[in-house]
């Protein structure tokens, strides 16, 4: 059965709730992962959580960087384990290099708290595998640099993939669909690979119909679907063929 | 070894909206004072180092820009080395 791994920071918060979610929502065997470890072995999936890692010193995510998970955590991406960044999470992928672009206050100042409406842009990841291209999921952000900007243009790490765009409910991409100002609309990015996913809105807050959606767990049930058929390949997860020939 | 003072200046780069430069901006027209038409918000960070020399302090500092305190996709930095 696939076994998921949060990892958490100094400054971490949605880490129980990722584990709640996945533990007793999805049922699957899950462990928190302090940012102490050196090694990730055993893991088929990793979750970085959101929060206010370092307290959001320097950057959100700059300095968790340096952290000494993020060592394994590198080999596993480049293995092509999937990994998810959620809010703090993606913020901390991005500064680490794992994925494109930067964070910078939303346009509007604010903390944002709210729902959003965002479409499927891109169905070979691990976590939207089973998803329709165009379908639109509703899922909460909560952020206060959530204005993501992707590299000049011409500068060779432009090249991504864009997973998920904020829209409204028939999936126009518009500026008020759009809560924090982020270039193109751009809720969720993913690598060249496709297997690290960096996402601002909140899938472990919309699990359950109870608390708004379900759309969350539908994400979740992609990348269990993903690791089982393909076997447990957590000691060297080889076959992505099928995501680097439809690369963008 | 000598000491140096060491003021590493990072700002977002001209390009990149700066949204808490324009609400000063806008904070400084809504006090009256006009005839400003732009605000950019950046950060300073102050450092005493050790060196043999100038030029070695500063090189230490523009790695640690490059590494840490500025994000070179959206952010410039500038070194100013003083020997104490």
């Amino acid at each position: 059965m696939p076994s998921f791994g949060v990892l958490f920071f100094p400054g971490s918060n949605c880490d129980h709730d990722c584990y709640h979610a996945i533990k007793k929502i999805l049922g699957r065997p899950c462990e928190l992962i302090w940012h102490e470890e050196t090694s990730l072995e055993g893991i088929d999936c990793i979750v970085i959580p959101g929060g206010f890692s370092y307290g959001d010193y320097l950057r959100a995510g700059a300095i968790s960087q340096f952290s000494p998970v993020v060592s394994p955590l590198r080999e596993l991406a480049a293995r092509g384990v999937p990994v998810i960044g959620i809010c703090n999470g993606f913020q901390i992928l991005v500064e680490s290099g794992l994925l494109p672009g930067a964070f910078i206050h939303n346009s509007s100042l604010k903390f944002v708290c709210r729902w959003t409406n965002v479409k499927v842009e891109d169905t070979d990841t691990p976590f939207t595998c089973l998803l329709r291209r165009g379908e639109v999921l509703k899922l909460p952000v909560a952020n206060a640099q959530g204005n993501f900007v992707l590299p000049p243009d011409g500068d060779n790490t432009r090249e991504r993939r864009i997973v998920l765009r904020y829209c409204g409910e028939g999936g126009e991409p518009t500026a008020e669909a759009n809560p924090s100002g982020a270039e193109d609309n751009i809720a969720g990015i993913a690598n060249s690979q496709g297997n690290v996913l960096g996402m601002m809105p909140h899938p472990e807050r919309s699990f359950e119909r109870v608390l708004g959606s379900e759309d969350g767990r539908r994400m979740f049930e992609c990348v269990v679907s993903w690791i089982e058929s393909r076997g447990r390949k957590s000691s060297g997860v080889t076959n992505l063929d099928p995501l680097v020939s439809s690369q963008k | 070894m000598k000491q140096f003072s060491v003021k590493i200046e990072v700002k977002l780069k001209p390009v990149v909206l700066d949204p808490q430069g324009k609400a000063v901006l806008n904070a400084l027209s809504g006090l009256g004072f006009n005839g400003v038409s732009d605000a950019r918000v950046g950060k300073i960070v102050e450092l005493t180092m050790e060196g043999e020399s100038a030029e070695e302090v500063s090189r230490k500092a523009d790695e640690m820009c490059r590494k840490l305190l500025s994000n070179p996709v959206i952010e410039d930095s500038s070194v100013e080395v003083v020997e104490k």
